[in-house]
């Protein structure tokens, strides 16, 4: 029946045991998790803009957004995803420093961003209730937050696994993955600090 | 071989009943007592579960359809108060659609998924654990208001601002809306699961152009959901937040009400498709098994089925022609509407050759599976007529729509899900159906479901709403109401015989044997019912129907059952490249937990104590579930440090 | 309340801005209708025709591609669908700019669950509020303009136009216009509640005359009533009833309930739920609850002789 008879005993080619990095199941995973969350975010930033076209320009607070506090943090959290890049290239070649050094600095910057949003929210002189911007503003920042207090979550984990010696230099899928969700989160942050502080300059 | 190492050749053998099976058994079977029963990983069992639970749902939502029925089969009824009326008719949308429509779908997907494949289990077996337990509370937590009489009241699509704390100050509408974003975790994480496995599970020569129409339609509604569902997780979460923390999203004075609509429908009309594809996709294999002949025009029905689903995105609007939408985007979306028929009738024109031109085994399963063409041509040309803007206009909100989408459901859903359970029934038990209730089964239900929904085109072609409690006499619809109300009854009697059928046959069917039908595809070469294992060897697939191979034309003989891979170090599937299914990894199988349990208990205590905002307990459930994460991810394996290289799961 | 067989029924429409959809309607019902029985009729023949003989195990075998079934059926599948996008296009055209200025506007704005209806007039004085019953001039084009006061409702006389949603916050406009004289039925079709099922609206298209004679008669202020009884009744309504309903001509003023100024001069009460007269009258005054569960109107808890008086002086409000 075999278009190729195969020996009794005969063996496949060798097969790596467990995922390395992107060969794990997870690694697909991480991605539909991202794709679908990509698409809350889309559908979050479709509600501000269906909103802002059915009121006008009137509906907006503020015409010209301060970016004092924004404009920083959004420097702070690209150079978080530039840290973890940098710590997942560490675990790659074995230079055990370097990944932790990478990973912790991410975790920190990522916990700026936060602090820095913080005070940001306290700024604001409109609060959650007060207009339908102001719930638009402070639910997507929320639910931003909220990504960036799990991926900070998820990233201590995977620095305490490394810290146990869980990695290796051709095992770390977690690490892989970790950052993954790390650079989305950090990407629906440019889509929504162009929405929120970009935007209503150009409409305005 | 010994003990794992970082790679291993694994030895190419010819199974046998005694080995490597009973080795596999020992590492494969699920435990016995409780801890077990909770703990079990097996998609076999998760998928029983799934379509178990799903079919007490439809028990459900039918009962409280009839229950309408009677209250509407004559003119002035006053069985049901307008309350009551309006929370059974929200449940039962609710019931069909979210408890019922879906997840009887992925309990077959889950049943089978592997078994098509070719794999030991989906990508993530644990994930899918927590999907059916994430369902089940969800549906638990949806149905805890509706007993009490708290149930939702809105009407499944939950318009706003009738939705809204002002108009609606109950618990009722909390319940749906926290239920159905449980829910949605469920469907979420069972959609990705789905998606990898057919990425990274399919067995070694399962090429994406071999793989089953079923597959094609389960994944292709796994990918919509995964785009859509965040969509009404939105919408209902903005809502909930609007009710109790007085927020502006969907208020008529500062937020919109519409915004509410194109969310929901964004969601809705996807979700339509993810409901019926799968469907469709049994029907294309299983036809071909009765009309003893490969399916006519494989490709075309796969890549139907995709392009369907893609369109299906660009529609939503035909959903909302009445709010006062310009004229172009009516063009523009009934146009687009008008669209999709054309992948619909690929698939009918491709079951209709399938039969044309094979010899036709009338069996029950058959029965259904063909009569769903009818019921499908009969539900799409309704759908085309309402695409069109200003014949909907008038047919919108009418009876019409009641019929158009029961057609759609229940002709593309509930038809082919009783055809493949009189298809697979032989696979899941080892017994197979009585063919003699079946007719009786099949006629019972076929001519209930049309004499009960065939009128309601008439009732809303004269006019009568829908979601109205009661009618006066005199506007033309007493007597299609009474015979809509006895097909009903019918339809439900033969749902009846298919469950007395089903517990008959439980003990005293006939032997299936493997494969009782002769049918092409993997699940039918591993026993009835299948190993917990699946299969002993892991099968190299040569075709697109192994099990026909050297006795048609399109299969030769290429594909390898019972000889192949030796996988049983452990609990161990073959991770395979995504689109030719290259061999490349091994991958380890997670070992029973109870961790997706705990952590499904914890989100349902968490959105049960958000209900009357006791913070405390939501904490405490989140606490539940944040202990089974950890247990869930904390790693099994040492790889950093060289004196514990070894892992220590094998 | 009229001879119609189906009162609500829309293959039979009976003005310009229904009927080019009804005819597509027909159309597209018609070609349905005839894609179901081919398609039924090639299933159940194809089942026939090829059912293997009994008994016997049917061979597998390749058989042919079978692809001639795409080949003549997509193009025949195609063709019918444009030819429905084209006519939908031409429809849409023809529902949307009518011809010609409105001779009329009004306003429609659904409540849970009634139809509050308003008549601006030109000037301050010539436009008055009514309920329920629209009434137009036969044959003339009357722009409707439709909100919502609460939640979504959904305006609809099928004989005379499609559905139009009521939005609270947003003004749609849809026409009317009937060939004839008639009445003609319409219902709220957007669930909004629980008396969604009460909900009628009734469009009263009169010959021209005629409705200008409604129309004064409508702008006149209430009748001051003249019995006893009656007098008697004024003062038990204004008591109860004037913080939501209101009287032109009288003290009550109230804007939560329909405008009761000319309530006599309609057919129904409660948007369709009763007839108008003496005894629906006090049936629904003494206990509106009964007859819709949930309304918006409170039981009034009237003695025997208030309740009477009321009734009486509702009566004269003709």
């Amino acid at each position: 029946m075999l278009e190729v008879a195969m020996p009794e005993a005969a063996a496949a080619p060798a097969l790596p045991i467990g995922a390395s990095g992107r060969n794990s199941v997870g690694w697909p995973g991480m991605l539909c998790l991202i794709a679908t969350e990509s698409s809350l975010f889309a559908y979050l930033l479709f509600s501000y803009y269906y909103m802002a076209l059915q009121h006008g320009p009137e509906w907006l607070p503020e015409r010209h957004p301060s970016i004092a506090l924004a404009g920083p943090n959004t420097l702070v959290l690209l150079a978080s995803s530039a840290a973890v890049w940098w710590g997942e290239a560490g675990i790659k070649h074995a230079r055990r420093g370097q990944h932790l050094i990478g990973l912790g600095a991410g975790i920190a910057l990522g916990v700026t961003f936060l602090v820095v949003q913080g005070f940001e929210w306290k700024a604001k002189p409109f609060r959650l209730d007060t207009s339908s911007y102001g719930s638009l503003f402070f639910t997507v920042t929320g639910f931003h937050m909220a990504h960036v207090l799990v991926g900070v979550l998820v990233l201590a984990t995977v620095f305490l696994w490394s810290v146990l010696g869980y990695f290796s230099p051709r095992h770390h899928a977690r690490m892989t993955i970790a950052s993954i969700y790390w650079h989305f989160v950090d990407v629906v942050w440019l889509f929504v600090f162009s929405t929120f502080y970009l935007s209503p300059w150009v409409l305005a | 071989m010994t003990a794992l190492g970082e790679a291993r050749r694994p030895r190419i053998v010819r199974a046998t009943p005694d080995f490597p099976g009973p080795r596999l058994q020992a590492l494969w079977e699920t435990a016995p007592g409780l801890k077990g029963w909770l703990g079990t990983v097996d998609h076999k069992e998760i998928g029983l579960r799934y379509i178990v639970t799903a079919f007490a749902f439809l028990i459900a939502g039918g009962v409280e359809a009839l229950v309408m029925r009677l209250q509407l089969a004559g003119p002035g009824r006053q069985l049901l108060t307008p309350e009551a009326y309006d929370q059974l008719f929200t449940m039962h949308g609710v019931t069909m659609i979210f408890l019922y429509a879906s997840p009887v779908l992925t309990g077959f997907s889950n049943y089978l998924w592997p078994l098509l494949l070719g794999a030991r289990d989906m990508a993530f077996p644990r994930l899918n654990a927590l999907s059916y337990w994430i369902y089940l509370a969800a549906g638990l937590f949806l149905y805890a208001g509706f007993v009490v009489g708290r149930g939702p009241d809105d009407g499944w699509f939950n318009y706003v601002p009738y939705a809204a704390r002002d108009f609606n100050p109950g618990v009722n509408i909390d319940i749906y809306a926290l239920g159905l974003i449980l829910l949605g975790i469920s469907t979420t994480v069972g959609a990705a699961n789905f998606v990898v496995t057919f990425l990274r599970l399919r067995a070694p020569g399962m090429s994406v152009n071999r793989v089953p129409i079923m597959i094609w339609g389960t994944l292709t509604a796994s990918v919509a959901n995964l785009l859509a569902v965040p969509a009404v997780s939105l919408a209902f979460f903005l809502l909930w937040m609007d009710r109790q923390f007085g927020t502006h999203f969907f208020d008529a004075s500062q937020g919109q009400p519409l915004l509410w609509q194109h969310l929901f429908w964004l969601f809705g009309h996807p979700w339509v498709y993810a409901i019926v594809l799968p469907a469709m996709g049994m029907v294309s294999d299983g036809l071909p098994t009765f009309c003893r002949r490969p399916l006519v025009g494989y490709t075309a029905v796969a890549l139907a089925t995709v392009a369907t689903m893609a369109l299906g995105f660009g529609v939503w609007v035909h959903h909302m022609f009445a709010v006062g939408i310009p004229a172009m985007a009516a063009s523009f979306f009934s146009g687009a509407s008008l669209v999709i028929t054309v992948p619909s009738a690929v698939a009918v024109f491709a079951w209709t050759a399938t039969i044309w031109t094979g010899r036709v085994a009338v069996t029950t399963a058959f029965l259904f599976y063909a009569s769903m063409i009818v019921l499908f041509v009969l539900g799409g040309v309704s759908g085309v007529m309402t695409a069109s803007a200003p014949v909907d206009w008038q047919l919108t909100d009418t009876y019409f729509i009641v019929a158009h989408l029961h057609y759609v459901l229940i002709g593309i859903n509930v038809f082919p899900v009783v055809g493949a359970i009189y298809y697979w029934f032989p696979k899941f038990s080892g017994r197979r159906l009585s063919e003699t209730l079946g007719y009786w089964n099949f006629w019972v239900m076929f001519v209930g479901f049309n004499l009960c929904f065939l009128p309601m085109h008439w009732l809303g072609l004269m006019g009568m709403p829908r979601r109205i409690y009661t009618y006066p006499a005199g506007m033309g619809w007493d007597a299609s109401n009474l015979v809509v109300s006895v097909g009903g009854f019918l339809f439900a009697a033969g749902v009846a015989l298919l469950i007395v059928n089903v517990l008959v046959s439980l003990r005293r069917g006939k032997p299936a044997g493997p494969n009782p039908w002769d049918a092409p595809t993997l699940e039918w070469s591993v026993p009835s019912p299948p190993p917990p294992y699946n299969f002993a060897v892991i099968p190299t697939v040569g075709s697109r129907h192994p099990l026909w191979e050297g006795r048609i034309e399109s299969a030769p003989g290429r594909s390898s059952l019972t000889e192949g891979l030796l996988l049983d170090q452990g609990r161990e599937t073959v991770g395979t490249s995504a689109l030719d299914a290259e061999p490349d990894l091994i991958l380890q199988m997670p070992e029973d937990t109870t961790a997706p349990f705990w952590l499904a208990v914890g989100l349902a205590v968490a959105f049960g104590f958000a209900l009357p905002h006791a913070w405390t307990g939501v904490a405490a459930g989140l606490v539940i579930a944040g202990l089974a994460l950890i247990v869930w991810f904390w790693p099994r394996q040492i790889r950093g440090r060289p004196q514990a290289a070894e892992p220590i799961d094998a | 309340m009229t001879g119609a067989p189906a009162p609500l029924g829309y293959l039979q429409t009976a003005g310009p801005h229904a009927d080019p959809a009804t005819a597509l309607t027909w159309g597209l019902l018609i070609i349905s209708v005839v894609v179901v029985v081919i398609m039924t009729a090639l299933v159940a023949a194809g089942v026939v025709v090829r059912r293997a003989p009994r008994g016997a195990d049917a061979a597998l075998r390749e058989g042919p591609n079978a692809h001639g079934w795409f080949y003549i059926g997509l193009p025949l599948t195609c063709i019918t669908l444009v030819v429905s996008a084209i006519w939908t296009f031409q429809v849409l055209a023809a529902v949307n700019s009518p011809a010609g200025q409105p001779a009329l506007t009004i306003q429609v704005v659904g409540h849970q669950w009634w139809w509050e209806v308003r008549y601006e007039g030109k000037a301050p004085g010539e436009g008055f509020v009514t309920a329920n019953e629209i009434h137009i001039p036969a044959g003339r084009p009357v722009l409707v303009e439709v909100t919502g006061a609460d939640v979504i409702h959904s305006f609809w006389i099928p004989a005379l136009a499609g559905k139009t949603d009521t939005i609270p916050g947003r003004m749609n406009l849809t026409w009317l216009q009937a060939d004839h004289p008639g009445l003609y039925r319409g219902q709220c079709t957007e669930y909004c509640g629980a008396q969604h099922a009460h909900m009628a609206v009734y469009a009263i298209a009169d010959a021209p005359a005629a409705f200008e004679a409604w129309r004064q008669a409508q702008l006149a202020p209430a009748p001051a009533p003249v019995a006893p009884q009656a007098i008697a009744g004024a003062q038990v309504f204004q008591a109860h009833c004037s913080a939501c309903h209101a009287v032109r001509g009288t003290e009550a003023a109230g804007i939560v309930g329909p405008d009761l100024t000319h309530l006599m001069s309609r057919q129904t009460l409660a948007a369709g739920a009763l007839p108008n007269g003496e005894a629906s009258l006090a049936g629904w005054v003494s206990n509106p609850q009964a007859i819709k569960p949930e309304a918006k109107m409170p039981a009034t808890n009237l003695s025997g002789p208030e309740l009477n008086a009321v009734v009486a002086y509702l009566e004269t409000l003709k």
